[in-house]
């Protein structure tokens, strides 16, 4: 396989509230192949919960210029925020399907002398890593096997709409369990897995006792499956079960994202998962 | 009491990638499948059946067209294929446009223009970043003043200042 590149798209709640997952994701992917330029002039996706809402039109023209400047620059762009990859994702796939809203989207980049022609695809870290890297190369890369009973939490837009994402079956998904049992940790059962974290759609913004209540059925689900870690492959699912157990009484489970995880079991140095960002303590 | 269907609405709902709202033969599939309706008074077929119905006031006055997480559950399940989230987007976005917005929603739409992110910086996080041998300021409009001023640029060709009623 040629060296892949991506432009990596930060996005806004990792590096701005947990900046070990920016950090992790880096040195995982370098440790795997992957290669990460940086996307130094992107912006926020933005948000598809909240942004959309407000106004699809200037969603996707934000989104757009995100995506036109990969384009430019010739590469693909690598997430690591389920938020981010719904958002260009579907953009694009929008963008795709529908010549009047590309040819309209791109009389707003004109503004600033781009155009977007409709050639970039947008990945989500954990898929590039089980579809193009395979678990074979990542279990090579393990040198800190984990005993770990883990809580897998998919989150809502990495595998929906399941019609355009194609990664994996939206109800009963396995990719995510997979992975991370190729640390040697393990993926326990638990109810209504598929459940969304609440942080979601303006949710956790306005009404975040609402939320909260998501968040806290899921955690006593959690539990009452055995499991003493959560994983994650999106920031925003992240903070909201990471802050919302300092806020709920009776749960300490430790938050990570999966390029946290990897970084660990790949021998990494702990300090470098940056885990003084969490409010619910990592001791693992 | 009799309602007349305001169809400028349906029409609006249409015409913004609620193509199928009319589609919804009403089984409550939605409802079932939604983790916001165990939690809240929300109710997604209800809602679906209020944009069948033209029911513009009532449901862009509402705090439950708010209550979706966009998780898109419902729209998994639908036997008929309604692009679910579609048609809340398409409210919400009416309701903005008329002038209904929470605090909270605004701050976070003032943040995307003021930074060109949904978060704002702040010193603890550069200093984490700092140790953790990352640049202080992430690489991309935070840092990127040019990058920045195309941003406001298509932001302004958009209107979203004035949509979000700044
Ligand atoms: S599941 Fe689909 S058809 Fe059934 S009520 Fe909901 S929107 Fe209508
Ligand atoms: S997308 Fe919204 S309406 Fe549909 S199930 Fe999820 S929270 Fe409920």
């Amino acid at each position: 396989m040629a060296k892949a590149k991506y432009a990596f798209f930060l996005g806004c709640i990792a590096p701005l509230r947990y900046p070990g997952i920016e950090k992790s994701t880096r040195d995982v992917c370098s440790a795997l192949g992957i290669d990460l330029v940086d996307f130094n002039d992107a912006s926020c996706c933005p948000a598809p919960g909240v942004i959309r809402s407000f106004d699809r039109k200037t969603w996707i023209a934000a989104a757009a210029r995100n995506l036109a400047l990969a384009e430019k620059a010739g590469v693909d762009i690598l997430t690591i925020c389920n938020g981010c990859y719904g958002s260009l994702f579907d953009a694009a796939h929008e963008l795709h399907e529908d010549a009047e809203l590309l040819k309209e989207v791109n009389t707003i980049l004109a503004e600033i002398g781009l155009e977007y022609k409709g050639g970039t695809t947008v990945r989500h870290f954990a898929e590039v890593i089980y579809n193009d890297v395979g678990l074979d190369k990542v279990k090579k890369a393990i040198k800190n096997p984990l005993d770990l009973k883990v809580a897998t939490f998919y989150g809502c837009h990495f595998l929906k709409p399941s019609d355009i994402k194609k990664l994996d079956d939206p109800e009963n998904p396995s990719m995510l369990d997979k992975m991370v049992e190729a640390t040697g940790a393990t993926s326990m059962y638990r109810k209504d897995k598929m459940m969304c974290c609440g942080a979601g759609g303006g949710l956790r913004s306005e009404f975040s006792d609402y939320a909260m209540k998501f968040t806290e059925e899921n955690l006593k689900n959690m539990k009452d499956g055995g499991a003493e870690v959560i994983v994650d492959i999106c920031p925003f699912c992240h903070l909201q079960f990471d802050r919302g157990q300092k806020e709920l009484k009776g749960y300490s489970m430790p938050v990570l994202h999966l390029s946290q995880l990897y970084a660990l079991a790949m021998g990494m140095d702990k300090k470098e998962l940056g885990l003084d960002a969490h409010l619910t303590p990592v001791k693992l | 009491m009799t309602a007349t269907p305001n169809m400028d609405f349906v029409n609006d709902i249409i015409a913004n990638g609620g193509e199928s709202v009319n589609m919804c033969y009403q089984c409550g599939t939605c409802t079932a499948s939604c983790p916001s309706g165990r939690q809240t008074s929300f109710r997604t077929r209800r809602l679906v059946r209020m944009a069948q119905l033209g029911m513009k006031d009532e449901t862009i006055n509402s705090d439950e067209l708010w209550f979706c997480t966009t998780c898109y559950s419902c729209t998994e399940r639908c036997p008929r294929d309604v692009a679910i989230v579609d048609i809340i987007v398409a409210m919400r976005n009416l309701a903005v446009a008329s002038g209904k917005m929470f605090e909270g929603h605004k701050k976070t739409a003032q943040s995307l223009i003021k930074n060109g992110h949904t978060v704002p910086i702040n010193d603890e996080v550069k200093a984490q970043r700092k140790a953790l041998g990352l640049a202080e300021v992430p690489p991309t409009v935070l840092a990127n003043k040019d990058a920045k001023k195309d941003f406001d640029k298509i932001m302004k060709a958009t209107g979203f200042k004035k949509i979000i009623g700044e």
